[in-house]
């Protein structure tokens, strides 16, 4: 199962794009794990300076701000 | 179709579009006003031409500059602007660190993140600084607002003394040595060579950054230049000229320092500022204190304070907030002397 974490400290982008991850993998039938990261220590060992930042299996797929479906469609494909 | 076909197919059209719309914009107002069975000479006229025509005019504006911005914006993004931000002292970085300010995609729920990764990466601080003075108080939004209402001569004012602030501000702060002042967690991160690789965007996936840059900033900013325009509209029509020159015109010099430290806790977006500095313009306020208060509420906030609290001390966010503020307040006292 594919470890998915969306970074960001509670602003409203990072919500959106929780749910749109959500979404789209429920929607694909994947099985992930998804979690948000709000310390802002493990944000940035991740060197994301604009939130909200993706990253699957430990590797940065995006930063700043909300992705569109089509790329997260991506991602999980 | 390649995709670079494609692209220059939107562009096209959708420039033609545009333009279309733009020069048509002033007889399809003209139309439109007079459908309604309104004199043009009453108040109530005048207000609605206005409304009818600036508010389109506005819009339209903001949708292109948006769009080119966001195009803009895929060259700049925060890892590059550190990338030219880093290793370099004071002085000339701070110049350079404002002007990234404008054109950096920035959101003041990213300011930690971004403080952190500039401080990690050797950026001194008084050049952060300088970055995040601009940011939140010069951009596009603020300045197409600002020329689409009021002429370019305001907007190349507010640009530049939105630099200055941000240069001086943090040239003064970067002298002032207040690294011990960050939090102790922030001081204990070791410094690293961060390298920079550019991401590679074809042509297409920077004109649908810009065309998503412009579905997100008009959608959210529409209704706050609806109301700025209707507030206006109103003023223009009703209120005698003058109403408010007593206590904001250029002799009441108190006011400058009053605006701005109404404005620090005040939370707004540059859109949303708009509204007020229209009123307060057309009511005979001095520019020179109307801009200052919107660079106060603008720039500084409390919302955005208590973000930075958890990398600055208490100690910091004042001296902060106090350097900002004068900046601010002497460009305010500056414009009423002059003009």
């Amino acid at each position: 199962m594919q470890k998915v974490k969306v970074l960001g400290g509670g602003c409203s982008n990072c919500m959106v794009t929780y749910n749109l991850i959500k979404d789209v993998v429920h929607e694909m039938g994947v099985e992930v794990e998804i979690e948000k990261v709000e310390d802002i220590q493990e944000i940035m060992s991740y060197d994301v300076m604009s939130t909200p930042g993706v990253v699957i299996e430990e590797t940065v797929v995006h930063r700043g701000g909300v992705p569109s479906r089509k790329t997260v469609e991506l991602w999980f494909s | 179709m390649t995709s670079g076909k494609k692209a220059s197919l939107y562009l096209t059209l959708g420039s033609a579009l545009w333009f279309g719309l733009f020069i048509k914009l002033y007889p399809l107002a003209r139309f439109v006003t007079s459908l309604i069975p309104v004199e043009p000479e009453s108040h109530l006229g005048a207000a609605l031409a206005f409304f009818v025509y600036d508010a389109p005019k506005v819009l339209l504006l903001l949708s292109a500059v948006v769009f080119v911005m966001g195009i803009i914006n895929t060259w700049f993004t925060p890892e590059r602007t550190r990338a030219l931000l880093a290793g370099r002292s004071l002085g000339l970085a701070n110049i350079l660190a404002a002007s990234l300010g404008v054109v950096t995609p920035f959101c003041s729920c990213s300011a930690v993140p971004l403080f952190i990764g500039f401080v990690q990466a050797g950026v001194p601080l008084g050049v952060t600084f300088s970055f995040l003075i601009a940011a939140p108080m010069v951009n596009e939004i603020a300045l197409t607002l600002l020329f689409g209402l009021f002429g370019w001569k305001i907007a190349l004012l507010y640009l530049g003394l939105g630099l200055m602030v941000a240069i001086i501000g943090g040239l003064v702060l970067g002298r002032m040595k207040l690294e011990k002042y960050l939090e102790q967690w922030v001081q204990d991160i070791p410094t690293k060579q961060i390298s920079f690789e550019s991401a590679n965007s074809s042509f297409l996936q920077r004109l649908e950054a810009g065309s998503s840059a412009v579905k997100d900033v008009v959608g959210k900013v529409w209704g706050y230049i609806l109301l700025g325009i209707g507030v206006g509209a109103f003023i223009h029509g009703y209120v005698p000229e003058g109403f408010m020159a007593s206590f904001m015109g250029k002799d009441a010099w108190w006011s400058v320092p009053l605006a701005v430290i109404i404005g620090i806790p005040m939370y707004s977006s540059a859109a949303g500022i708009i509204p007020v500095v229209q009123a307060l313009l057309a009511k005979g306020a001095a520019l020179g204190t109307a801009l200052a208060f919107m660079m106060s509420v603008v720039a500084l906030s409390l919302p955005e304070m208590i973000i930075l609290r958890k990398v600055l001390t208490i100690r910091l966010i004042f001296v902060f907030i106090g350097i900002v503020a004068s900046g601010i307040l002497f460009v305010g006292l500056f414009f009423n002397l002059v003009l």
